[in-house]
């Protein structure tokens, strides 16, 4: 069979038709993985919040709030940043700021900093980061411990000048060939010790203020 | 002695239109920033292979009746809603894998434009002929891709296939081979995936080049 080159009225048919299967097929497949992508990223979310709180407190039945702030300077970002207050029958008992280290190597490395109802950190993590593999990625739990540093640490303790890697005269250890990331990393989790200490009451107020308004059983 | 102007025209134009190594190195580019690894190289290489499939076999259906200079566009059409398809299917059912391809998973789309561009030659096959050139691609660009993601895993962390059960299931944890040594780092930053591909190119140009003929 012979093959023409086509003409003006079937190529527009054609286009036509392949537009409305085209929108047919992502419209399809939108709906058919909606809810498992929620789930998925609700799950995510869950194993990331667990992974910053102390461990004493998984398995009980924690109520999380997620609020969001701003704050450039402390938070690390222009743009609102999450906040987890999360409330054990009403009693606050740990605090998740989702801060931001303005100051990676790369680029800004998001953090989760887990703190306490006593001011204490139950954890830190990288969760988004574009650090140097083989040295900045350290800092993600996946390739080493040694975020694990700031487990149990507090605004205070160390006192506030010891509060940098040890070339600064801190008291942290920094990474091998990645002091700036170590950098980045200490002073946006001493930031994030900063906020909750400025405003720690605002938080619980408003975690209190939306658990009353919504009953929202989660994680 | 000039060489004729046809001659010579032919000559320059060869390295330049018929360079079809240039052109898929071109259209593997997009991909090579997250081939670090066999698992992910084998997730963008078998999404690469659909989308190549269904876009060939469509677009050979519908050929001869479009205008010749409609066809990149109608291509680009059918590949996005393919990737789309694939980006969210593969965000719901593997998706440990999904964050860790960010991304480049949509960036398919761009790849295989530029395969296809390639294969212009095969745009005017019957069906069934566009059904196998499309395979033929997507296979080369999955073989490649593993290639790649399996040379850049192994020096690079030493390991290979690491974090298989991503996509094969909760089994394909005992998959993964480990060869004990730290690995250099060069492998799994971006120039790395360009020293896997010359060093592929460079096998590849030995094994097709004729032994020399011994001196007498």
């Amino acid at each position: 069979m012979a093959r023409s080159d086509g003409n003006a009225i079937l190529t527009v048919i054609v286009a036509g038709v392949l537009l409305a299967a085209a929108v047919w097929i992502s419209r399809s497949a939108y709906d058919a993985t909606r809810d498992r992508i929620a789930m998925n990223e609700r799950a995510r979310l869950v194993a990331r919040l667990n992974s910053v709180l102390d461990p004493a407190l998984l398995g009980r039945d924690l109520t999380t709030t997620r609020l969001a702030y701003t704050d450039a300077e402390l938070l690390g970002s222009a743009n609102p940043v999450d906040v987890f207050v999360i409330t054990d029958r009403g009693r606050p008992v740990a605090t998740v700021i989702a801060s931001i280290a303005p100051h990676g190597y790369n680029a800004p490395i998001d953090l989760l900093v887990g703190i306490g109802a006593d001011g204490r950190i139950s954890g830190v993590r990288a969760v988004r980061h574009r650090e140097t593999p083989g040295l900045g990625d350290m800092i993600d739990r996946a390739r080493s411990a040694w975020i694990d540093q700031f487990r149990g640490k507090a605004l205070l303790d160390p006192p506030g000048g010891a509060w940098h890697v040890k070339q600064d005269e801190g008291q942290f250890d920094s990474i091998t060939g990645a002091t700036v990331t170590s950098r980045a990393v200490v002073a946006a989790v001493r930031n994030a010790l900063l906020y909750f200490d400025q405003h720690r009451d605002d938080l619980y107020r408003a975690a209190a203020e939306a658990a009353a308004t919504e009953h929202d059983p989660e994680p | 002695m000039t060489p004729s102007p046809d001659s010579a025209r032919t000559a320059a134009a060869t390295p330049w239109r018929e360079n079809r190594a240039l052109v898929q190195l071109l259209a593997l580019s997009p991909l090579l920033a997250v081939t670090t690894s066999v698992v992910n190289g084998l997730a963008l290489g078998l999404a690469t292979l659909a989308v190549l499939l269904v876009t060939n076999t469509t677009l050979s259906l519908v050929d001869s009746w479009v205008l010749p200079r409609f066809r990149t566009p109608l291509f680009v059409l059918v590949a996005a809603a393919v990737v789309t398809a694939i980006d969210l299917l593969c965000n719901a059912l593997f998706d440990d894998l999904h964050e860790a391809l960010g991304l480049y998973l949509a960036l398919i789309v761009a790849n295989c434009a530029l395969l296809a561009r390639a294969d212009t030659a095969a745009a005017r096959l019957p069906v069934l002929h566009a059904v196998l050139a499309g395979i033929a691609t997507g296979l080369g660009a999955l073989g490649t891709l593993v290639l790649i993601g399996g040379l850049r895993e192994l020096v690079g962390h030493g390991t290979l296939l690491a974090g298989a059960s991503m996509l094969l299931g909760p089994r394909a944890a005992g998959f993964e081979l480990d060869a004990h040594f730290a690995g250099v780092l060069v492998a799994v930053l971006p120039p790395g995936a360009f020293l896997c591909m010359a060093a592929l190119l460079a096998i590849r140009a030995r094994l097709a080049r004729p032994r020399p003929t011994p001196p007498p």
